[in-house]
């Protein structure tokens, strides 16, 4: 038994052990058993993921009793790449999931079931057939469905979010399902083997594109696919949130990088346009929509939609760039969206479950009513700030890296030795650099505000003000989270060599270290080297430190209940600015796309209307996708439905005679 | 690579010596054009050594990010300093002057910035934080298209080989595509270094301001370093933008006449850009805050032009 395979053979062991542990375990010792066993279960995806990375074979067999191929789990390289994100992700949520699960959440169902989601969506990478890939990834959906349905008793939001997941997740799967199905008619078998065969110019493997386009998107939560993120998001707690939002979304990237990296490589130009225009408005959409949200979650949730659009994006440019022979600069592109994927693991988990720590402290995710909790949960705010930077992309964390990459290689896709490589990559390249660089500059805002409303400044409720730092197991995972994110920006050479070879041997990227742990792409000829920068600024920080330390000393910090205060007094704190306010001037500038409705009430003073006594503003953003697109279509579904009901209006004899009318032309179709 | 540190260590100590005397000309030549007497060139220092010898009062619910953004902001400034091509174009090993490594460091500067703003916990500073980043996030398609359309021309976004191919050919600088991304980058630089006419830097009027309304709850040292470190941007900035125009006198290869030059030269261009951009600024007036997009989306609209132009004319 190779190692690979005894990985594969622990986890399916390690699952059968948690489901039963949270079935049998009593209430009192069922989080810390099943958070326990759900870790180990993570734990042995990432030893597997690691070890088919560096490029450990073995497979899984699974014989199956209907009249078809048996199934085989045998993780690739890439693969064994998604594994390890996937798994890492499971580790901190389900660490953290020992500390905050309580009632609902540390009930049999949501123990059992988180075991079977993590379970499916570790061994989804590993699939080498069509059938097998499907069931995990049912597996996984059901295992993500159940998860959430435990929250069912205790709010009643629950139950509408968890349709539009359903629906949602379903439509994917169906994207997903007739994809492949138009794939395994076009060459015959359901093999992933056999399906790179096809040739990527034919009609079928353009159909089977655009549907497995958008399946993957879906489950990538990108745009028109998103609508259930933002309801069902804010709903999971923290740990079930990181999870999905931090892993989850990957194997939807996984699914678009089988096909274009392993089943249909070197795809025609229009698709690389099409990935690259669904992932650049997902990206534009939703950091605008994170832009304005007030809730910490539905924020954090939109901003998953902006990051895995710039993943698409990248890939997209890619398979453009390397239709038009611009080698260099589409391994570059296809590099940047692997770190993108990587790295929005790392920082999402960790903001996830900073949001859950703060719902955890303060029960409240309005950010208008939060603030102060920098000095009240120094971890948190420290963890939630580093993963902040990284969804910001600025240095020095992972995910600063992978957008400089991503600049890099659209800067140097449109020409190859001075010469235009072609009128498309010439147009794309610079509309998609002003794509990313308004997404990157609305996500500035977006975590300015995250984190300077929650956790600087002072307390704008008594909630706030009560909040109390999260107990040791819950701040480790967020630790961890946090040193991952700063940690992958500062050895980008060593990730990114690791990435280059996950999507050989199909693309052959050439990256070498360099440097403090540098990464010098040599296809585009650029080199970045985090440490050194951050050498040169410590260098820099010693006479500013020295020149502090010596005016620290003869000019002590005084503190002062009162200080300047804008001339105005200190004493309210209502009188601060807050999320909703900051996000103000962002929602006039966007007024056309976001169409927020506004309503401001004003309440004058008895004996003179120049004096106010109370003004009551209320203002809400509503997601324009869902009211212009998927509203009407709902509604004509259900004029649809009023329809059928005169039909089935339950009288027993109309059933009769329905009965009989099917049995008289099956008789007339049988007869003729 | 010795020659490479001891320009970017030159450049840091000339920079951190220039920056206030380039505040006090353009504050100088504004009041004599407005018919004051003005304070002298001199007073930035002063104001400076003031500050330091004096005790920082913060708030009492504020918490260290008050302390450390100022910290941070000086320091990417200083950054910025040490990586640009300034005095001369020597590359520093490991760490080119690339341009979007470049305005990722300035951004640190913005965000510490903002989060000081916020961190006071008044409703003048959450304002000036809130409206600084909406200008920040606009103002970044432009300034990442006009760095697109400037290292066309070159095949590369590191700075110093930038401006070493203006050196070499200067038809390029008044390419239409250089000059319509100079304008870009020109309006980029203005929004964000607070300048006329989207702030403006010498108000007193806490509704009309953005970066000063971020400052209202500083003091003491805190001050010092947050004026110093902005001081410091709109220099680097202006000579980044005045190497791009006119390239000569940059120090190409390592001699001490040519340091010497370097220096000269680039405190020359800095202070006719700052006295430039006082001239400039007394005929203009602050555009209201929303119609500042209209005026960054002209400037985009710019940018995207020198790109495309690039295709076309090139």
């Amino acid at each position: 038994m190779t190692p690979v395979e005894a990985g594969m053979l622990g986890q399916v062991a390690l699952l059968a052990a948690a489901v039963a542990a949270a079935l049998l375990v009593p209430a009192r010792w069922r989080s810390r058993v099943g958070g326990i066993l759900c870790t180990l279960l993570a734990a042995a995806g990432v030893v597997t993921g690691v070890i088919a990375l560096s490029g450990g074979q073995g497979s899984l067999t699974i014989p199956a009793a209907l009249p078809m191929d048996p199934l085989v789990l045998s993780p690739d390289r890439l693969g064994g790449l998604v594994m390890v994100v996937v798994s890492a992700v499971g580790v901190l949520a389900s660490l953290f999931g020992i500390g905050s699960a309580r009632v609902a959440s540390a009930s049999r169902t949501a123990w059992a079931s988180m075991a079977v989601f993590l379970f499916g969506m570790q061994l989804v990478p590993a699939a080498t057939d069509v059938v097998s890939f499907l069931l995990l990834w049912e597996i996984m959906t059901l295992g993500s469905t159940a998860l959430l349905l435990a929250h069912h008793a205790t709010r009643g939001t629950v139950a509408s979010a968890l349709v539009w997941y359903s629906a949602m997740s379903q439509l994917s799967f169906f994207f997903v399902l007739a994809g492949f199905a138009v794939l395994a008619g076009a060459t015959g078998d359901t093999g992933f083997a056999a399906l790179a065969t096809l040739d990527p110019a034919s009609w079928q493997a353009g159909l089977a594109f655009v549907l497995l386009l958008l399946g993957f998107g879906g489950k990538a939560e990108l745009v028109p696919l998103h609508v259930w993120v933002p309801r069902v998001l804010p709903e999971a707690p923290g740990h079930v949130a990181a999870a999905m939002s931090g892993a989850m979304v990957n194997i939807g990237v996984y699914g678009a990088l089988l096909v274009c990296v392993r089943l249909l490589p070197n795809g025609p130009a229009w698709w690389g346009v099409l990935i690259m225009v669904l992932g650049g408005v997902s990206a534009l959409y939703g950091i605008l929509q994170a832009s304005v949200a007030s809730n910490l979650k539905v924020l954090l949730a939109y901003s998953t939609t902006e990051n895995m659009g710039l993943v698409f994006l990248g890939l997209g440019a890619s398979v453009l760039l390397r239709r038009d022979h611009a080698t260099g600069a589409a391994d570059a592109a296809l590099l940047a969206a692997l770190l993108l994927m990587v790295s929005h693991a790392a920082f999402k988990a960790t903001l996830f479950l900073g949001a859950g720590a703060v719902a955890r402290s303060t029960r409240e995710m309005n950010l208008d009513r939060l603030g102060g909790l920098g000095g009240r949960m120094p971890w948190t705010a420290g963890a939630f700030g580093a993963a902040a930077l990284g969804a910001a992309a600025l240095p020095v964390t992972s995910g600063f890296v992978a957008e400089w990459m991503l600049l890099q290689a659209l800067v140097h896709g449109s020409r190859v030795g001075g010469e235009v490589v072609s009128v498309t990559a010439s147009v794309a390249m610079p509309l998609a650099v002003a794509v990313i660089a308004l997404t990157a500059g609305l996500a500035l805002l977006t975590f300015v505000k995250a984190y300077g409303i929650a956790f600087l400044a002072r307390p704008r409720s008594e909630k706030a003000k009560q909040a109390r730092e999260v107990p040791l197991i819950m701040r480790i995972p967020l630790v961890i989270g946090a040193i991952l994110v700063i940690g992958l920006g500062l050895l980008p050479g060593p990730l990114a060599e690791a990435l280059a070879s996950a999507v050989g041997p199909a693309f052959t990227p050439d990256v070498r270290t360099i440097g403090l742990a540098g990464v010098d792409a040599r296809g585009i000829d650029v080199v970045l080297d985090p440490a050194t920068v951050v050498a040169i600024a410590a260098l820099v920080l010693v006479p500013v430190l020295a020149a502090i330390l010596v005016s620290a000393r003869r000019h002590p910090t005084r503190v002062s209940p009162l200080p300047w205060a804008g001339g105005g007094s200190r004493l309210r704190p209502r009188m601060q600015y807050t999320a909703t306010s900051y996000a103000e001037p962002l929602v006039r500038v966007f007024d056309d796309v976001l169409r927020p409705t506004r309503d401001v009430e004003v309440t004058h003073v008895g004996e003179s209307r120049y004096l106010v006594e109370r003004v009551h503003v209320e203002q809400s953003v509503s997601d324009v996708i869902e009211t212009r697109f998927y509203r009407p279509v709902l509604g004509l579904a259900q004029r649809f439905g009023i329809l059928a009901r005169r039909a089935q209006n339950g009288s027993i004899h109309r059933y009769l005679s329905y009965s009989f009318v099917a049995l008289l032309v099956v008789l007339i179709v049988v007869s003729l | 690579m010795i020659p490479a540190i001891a320009v970017a260590l030159l450049q840091l100590v000339l920079f951190v010596l220039l920056s206030p005397l380039l505040i006090g000309v353009i504050r100088q030549v504004r009041a004599r054009l407005e018919g004051r007497a003005g304070a002298g060139v001199w007073q930035p220092w002063r104001d400076v050594r003031k500050l330091v010898a004096k005790d920082p009062v913060r708030a009492a619910d504020s918490s260290w990010m008050l302390a450390a953004g100022p910290v941070t902001l000086l320091v990417s400034s200083l950054l910025l300093c040490v990586l640009l091509p300034l005095v001369g174009t020597l590359p520093l090993p490991l760490v080119p002057s690339d341009l979007f490594v470049i305005v990722s460091i300035m951004l640190i500067g913005v965000v510490a910035l903002a989060l000081v703003g916020l961190d006071a916990g008044t409703a003048f500073g959450g304002m000036g934080s809130s409206r600084h980043m909406t200008v920040a996030a606009l103002v970044e398609p432009t300034l990442l298209l006009a760095v697109y359309a400037l290292s066309i021309p070159a095949g590369t976004s590191t700075l110093s080989l930038i401006v070493e191919t203006r050196l070499q050919n200067p038809a390029v600088i008044i390419s239409p595509v250089s000059l319509l991304a100079m304008v870009a980058l020109a309006i980029a630089i203005m929004a964000e270094t607070s300048r006329l006419p989207i702030d403006n830097p010498s108000t007193h009027l806490e509704l009309t301001m953005l970066h000063e309304a971020m400052v209202l709850e500083a003091s003491g040292r805190d001050l010092a370093w947050l004026e110093l470190g902005s001081w410091l941007k709109l220099a680097a900035l202006l000579g980044l933008l005045g190497n791009l125009i006119l390239p000569w006198g940059v120090l190409t290869e390592f001699t001490v006449a040519g340091v010497l030059v370097g220096l000269a030269a680039v405190t020359a261009k800095i202070l006719l850009l700052g006295a430039l951009l006082s001239v400039g600024e007394v005929f203009l007036a602050k555009v209201r805050l929303f119609r500042v997009p209209e005026l960054l989306a002209g400037s985009f609209a710019l940018a995207l032009l020198a790109v495309t132009a690039s295709y076309l004319v090139a």
